[in-house]
């Protein structure tokens, strides 16, 4: 069967407006708001939400309406309805592009999730790094204020939202939840202890909900169009629809949404296949931090079920791709040394571990040691791996053990070579075809 | 060399003078009001002060700490474990260049090698005052989540997408110039203490800035594209 695409998401990106509020409305933008505030309660939302089958787009892939449903309900506290739009993870390009574009369907899902969990302060926390965002962002939020979707008693339904944009000062780390929460508090970016969970000690120790841009921008078409509708789309267990986000040696590098489930054979068919009809080498299905595949994983359907069966994580749906000419000794060599200067600092094994391993891979990169130091790699991998206060140090080890296990005698050619075996200059966009025999 | 990098402890800053907390006062006010708990508001807070001096200064922190009754001690502990708070002056202009993998390996490492030649600057470092006025400051910067435009740089976090070495060149040409740059997804860039205004939370004074650029770039649209030709929309 050929590959259907499905554009719910970036339906109207090919708009000059997408962004504003006008060029929302002419897409159907704020009528899910309209239903849920004006014909459902709460409860509704959250059922129907949970319903729908929708999973954390952020990499985590827990039920959100799940999520929303672990909130105490008349325990007195406040609650808080938070966006993590933090997107850090190497090779992840998804969220950015859609807050670029359509801001207001962030906006639209956030007034229906706060209303369902009974928050009357959201916030996005956003990476820092990208000022255009920023832009699009304050000002959709002021359209937002100015139309009544956002303030006091929205659209004469007694309910009340603000809505406060939060921007990050350049730290991976606080992509994930504990540590979003700290940095959001004002604080160093480092992850908390669990439990409490957020559910129960968020921010400010109230009740929150931390929930990814893409999951959150998911919910007015699922409120528009029905759980039934959303359940159309992908798979029994992996619902819905998501950017797959191509990059690096394909033809046609960018964002291609659809329902979960998809290949990379059939995603590199539209995308035009491997630049200058090179061989795949190696890719991630789901950022950095989700152990590599290979040609033989062209056919794993990209669902959460499939991927975990077959050694790796969906995660963010960012598959890097390198062909023959990449060294991937090079390769995971840059991504250590980016775990490193990223880890915080709070948990021993993750400090010390992730400087180490950029030690041990110079060493290797530059065909010094022996063997011995491959074992080491993967000594100092088992240290980390579930001895971490949290995800960063096992996303550390995940492309490390991954290229040892399909790549092991590229390394052991560094060190019979007396360094890398391969040639820089011919992975960039400019480099010439290749000729003959690589 | 200042007290401190002889191993020295600095001297506690004096802050700022009083006609510089009459004009920032109503500003980092507007920030703490956007909050329920003031301390929410230290991260803009920094940003704001960055936006006064082009760095994080101990006058900075001493006006953020007095705002939010913390110490200088948390304020500093917190600025300094931020990769976008500088502890030296940045030029008129930031200039980054992806070196995470995948960006370097598409060319990324060629361009910052290009660059640091270029402009006889290391990395972090700031270049000499151009005839024109300017300077900028050149950093590798950690994936910025435009990597299917890759390689990709950015100025004052602006995105400039499918760069080579030869347009690298050129961008901090013209920047050195003066000339004005426009952003491939994005706006002419304004300097660097204007856009840390806008990353305190404040819209671009330039009102129409936020229509610079389109809704999307051309990558953006690769999938939706293709999937209006096919008739699957």
């Amino acid at each position: 069967m050929t590959l259907r695409l499905a554009p719910v998401l970036s339906r109207s990106w090919d708009d000059q407006d997408s962004y504003t509020l006008d060029g929302y409305r002419r897409h159907d933008g704020y009528t899910a708001v309209v239903k849920a505030l004006t014909e459902m309660t709460q409860d509704e939302v959250i059922e129907e939400v949970k319903e729908s089958g929708l999973r954390g787009r952020g990499g985590g892939g827990f039920p959100t309406g799940m999520k929303w449903k672990f909130i105490p309900q008349g325990d007195g506290k406040p609650h808080y309805f938070v966006v993590n739009a933090d997107e850090s993870e190497p090779g992840t390009c998804k969220d950015i592009p859609f807050l670029l574009a359509n801001p207001h369907e962030l906006i639209e899902g956030i007034v229906i999730g706060s209303y369902a969990i009974r928050a009357n302060h959201a916030f996005v926390y956003v990476r820092g790094e990208v000022t255009h965002v920023v832009r699009r962002l304050l000002a959709a939020v002021r359209e937002a204020y100015a139309a009544g979707y956002l303030g006091r008693d929205i659209l004469g339904s007694g309910y009340d939202l603000e809505l406060t944009v939060h921007v990050g000062a350049g730290a991976y780390i606080c992509g994930e939840e504990t540590a979003l929460l700290d940095s959001l508090e004002g604080r160093r970016g480092q992850p908390r202890n669990r439990p409490p969970f957020p559910a129960v000690e968020g921010l400010y120790a109230s009740p929150t909900v931390v929930n990814n841009v893409e999951s959150v921008a998911s919910v007015p078409s699922i409120i528009r169009n029905g759980k039934d509708w959303f359940r159309g789309f992908g798979t029994e267990k992996s619902a819905g629809f998501g950017f797959f986000s191509l990059s690096g040696h394909v033809v046609r590098p960018g964002q291609y949404e659809a329902g979960l489930g998809v290949t990379l054979r059939e995603l590199l068919e539209l995308a035009g296949g491997i630049r200058n009809g090179n061989r795949l080498k190696f890719w991630t299905p789901g950022g950095s931090s989700t152990p590599l595949f290979t040609e033989e994983h062209l056919d794993v359907p990209l669902d959460f079920e499939n991927v975990a069966a077959a050694g790796s994580i969906l995660g963010t749906r960012a598959l890097q791709v390198f062909d023959e000419t990449t060294c991937v000794v090079r390769a995971v060599l840059r991504w250590s040394e980016f775990y490193a200067h990223e880890s915080c600092g709070k948990c021993t094994p993750c400090r010390e571990g992730t400087y180490w391993l950029v030690q041990a891979y110079r060493r290797l990169e530059s065909g010094q040691g022996s063997e011995a130091e491959l074992e080491k790699l993967l000594d100092i991998c088992d240290n980390i791996n579930g001895r971490a206060f949290c995800a960063l140090g096992d996303g550390a080890t995940a492309p490390i053990t991954s290229s040892i296990k399909y790549f092991r005698e590229e390394y052991l050619d560094h060190l019979r070579h007396g360094g890398c075996p391969f040639d820089p200059a011919r992975t960039t966009v400019w480099a010439p075809a290749l000729t003959g025999a690589f | 060399m200042s007290t401190a990098e002889l191993g020295f402890p600095a001297v506690p800053a004096r802050g700022y003078p009083q006609a510089v907390k009459d004009r920032l006062d109503p500003d980092a006010d507007a920030v703490i009001g956007r909050y329920p708990q003031a301390g929410s508001a230290l991260l803009p807070l920094l940003h704001l002060v960055q936006a006064e001096e082009g760095y994080v200064s101990g006058d900075g922190i001493r006006y953020c700490a007095e705002k939010l009754g913390l110490s200088t001690a948390e304020v500093s502990g917190v600025a300094t474990f931020y990769s976008m708070y500088k502890r030296r002056e940045v030029g008129d202009y930031h200039v980054g260049v992806c070196t995470n993998t995948l960006c370097a390996v598409l060319g990324g490492d060629e361009i910052f090698a290009a660059l640091k030649a270029y402009l006889g600057v290391g990395n972090d470092e700031r270049t000499a005052v151009s005839p024109e006025g300017r300077s900028l400051t050149l950093e590798h910067i950690e994936c910025n989540a435009a990597c299917d435009f890759a390689p990709m740089m950015t100025v004052n976090w602006e995105f400039f997408d499918n760069m080579t070495p030869e347009k690298a060149k050129r961008l901090v040409d013209d920047l050195l110039a003066g000339r004005p740059v426009v952003a491939s997804r994005g706006p002419a860039v304004c300097g660097f203490r204007e856009t840390e205004r806008i990353l305190a939370g404040f819209e671009d004074r330039r009102t129409d800035a936020v229509r610079a650029g389109g809704s999307a770039g051309p990558e953006s649209l690769a999938g939706l594209r293709i999937a209006k030709q096919r008739g699957d929309a």
